[in-house]
């Protein structure tokens, strides 16, 4: 096996990169298999079988109600109650997770409580996902693969512009130091990339006003950096507290930053308002769970 | 014209000198770094009173090339270092934004 050089010369830097900017939504699996109060634990015996799971919530109404355990049905067989109700037996008092948590909570949880797999909950409070340790590690395996894959490419002189990439860079509340620093680095890339000037300049503009906005204004999100063969894209996600007023933020010198920010250089209500002038693509999505903007750049003109 | 004659011909003390002697081919003041990020023209000069990082990450993400502090504005810690590791000059000025932008204007001119 060839040696790999750390990449930027900071060791791990990728690797954390990938934990920080990874949720458990991200992570967790969607399509779950449920079972309702009514359900038969001889039924749910079926379903771990056939879906080879260990766990099945159940639920009504989306409603996350309880839990039954490959031990719950290993006791019901040995107590002779496998045609009981689910409602019977389960395990009511089930420890959630949130799926706008960080991943590393998740990974805290597993290493706190010695459960396999934890049921996820959005914002609603509804059961919208399921984790377990097998996903987190498959999917940090795969984004590390991907990344070994890109460096082997860059040193084999492969072109890299080939590969599409997703790139992730977590961004704080308030930390105007770790601001920027994402944009330089998709500058950065680009430039390599052999993009033309006044293109890494668009992008730049938005990344740059994106981190700024999530700086300033949410409690911490997320810079996602897509390279596609034919775009770019830019998807700003946080987690909250939502634009109030996101047809006024959208016209230039509106602002809601108070004075200390405004002293820094920022807050001149432009930030919206520029992202979408230099993009080909925006959307914005808004509400107190979180803002998600999206912003889309053509590489070349004849891109319908 | 020259960063290095630039620094010669204006009333600055340079802050941060490791900087590659480019051509500078026009000038920006502002405060503020929306308006900085979105209108100023590359290979420039900004002339500014915001001596912090964030000044730095635009000016990289603008291919500003000079940082010019009107004001004798001290810069925050960690920004020179910054600068250096972008490769963009700061200097500073006792000379307040409008004036420093004529002297810069007619510079240019030449």
């Amino acid at each position: 096996m060839k040696i790999l050089p750390e990449p930027d010369g900071q060791p791990g830097l990728v690797f954390l990169e990938l934990i920080q900017g990874l949720r458990i939504r991200d992570v967790m699996t969607t399509g779950l298999i449920t079972a309702c109060l009514s359900d038969s634990l001889c039924r749910i015996r079926g379903l771990m079988k056939e879906n080879r799971i260990s766990g099945v919530p159940i639920v009504a109404d989306r409603r996350l109600l309880g839990i039954i355990s490959l031990e719950d049905i290993m006791n019901a067989l040995a107590g002779h109650y496998i045609e009981d109700p689910a409602e019977k037996h389960m395990t009511r008092s089930v420890v959630t997770l949130d799926e706008n948590m960080p991943l590393t909570m998740a990974v805290d949880a597993f290493e706190k409580y010695p459960f396999n797999r934890f049921p996820v909950l959005n914002e609603s409070q509804e059961l919208s996902g399921i984790i377990s340790s097998r996903d987190i590690t498959m999917r940090l395996l795969t984004e590390m693969n991907r990344e070994f894959r890109r460096l082997e490419a860059s040193l084999g002189g492969k072109p890299a512009e080939l590969e599409e990439s997703v790139r992730r860079y977590p961004v704080r509340k308030h930390d105007f130091t770790l601001a920027g620093t994402a944009s330089t680095t998709i500058k950065k890339i680009l430039k390599e990339k052999g993009i033309e000037g006044a293109l890494i300049r668009r992008v730049a503009v938005a990344a740059y006003e994106m981190e700024m906005n999530q700086t300033v204004h949410s409690l911490g999100g997320e810079l996602v950096f897509i390279c596609r063969k034919d775009r770019v894209e830019l998807i700003a996600r946080d987690f909250g507290p939502g634009i109030d007023d996101p047809e006024a933020a959208m016209r230039e010198g509106y602002s809601t930053a108070t004075e200390w920010i405004r002293s820094l250089g920022f807050g001149a209500g432009m930030g919206l308002p520029n992202i979408k002038k230099v993009s080909d693509e925006f959307s914005l999505k808004t509400g107190p769970g979180g803002t998600e903007i999206a912003a889309v750049f053509y590489l070349n003109d004849n891109v319908t | 014209m020259k960063i290095s004659e630039l620094e010669k011909k204006l009333p600055v003390t340079s802050l941060q000198g490791e900087y590659e002697d480019s051509e500078i081919r026009g000038a920006y003041t502002s405060d503020l770094l929306s308006d900085v990020m979105a209108h100023a023209p590359d290979s420039s000069v900004l002339v500014t009173i915001q001596g912090h990082k964030n000044t730095v990450a635009v000016a990289a993400l603008a291919d500003i090339k000079v940082i010019l502090l009107c004001n004798n504005r001290t810069p925050e810690d960690g920004m020179i270092a910054a600068a250096r590791d972008e490769g963009i000059a700061v200097f500073v000025t006792p000379e307040n934004q409008f004036k420093i932008s004529c002297l810069l204007g007619a510079a240019l001119q030449e």
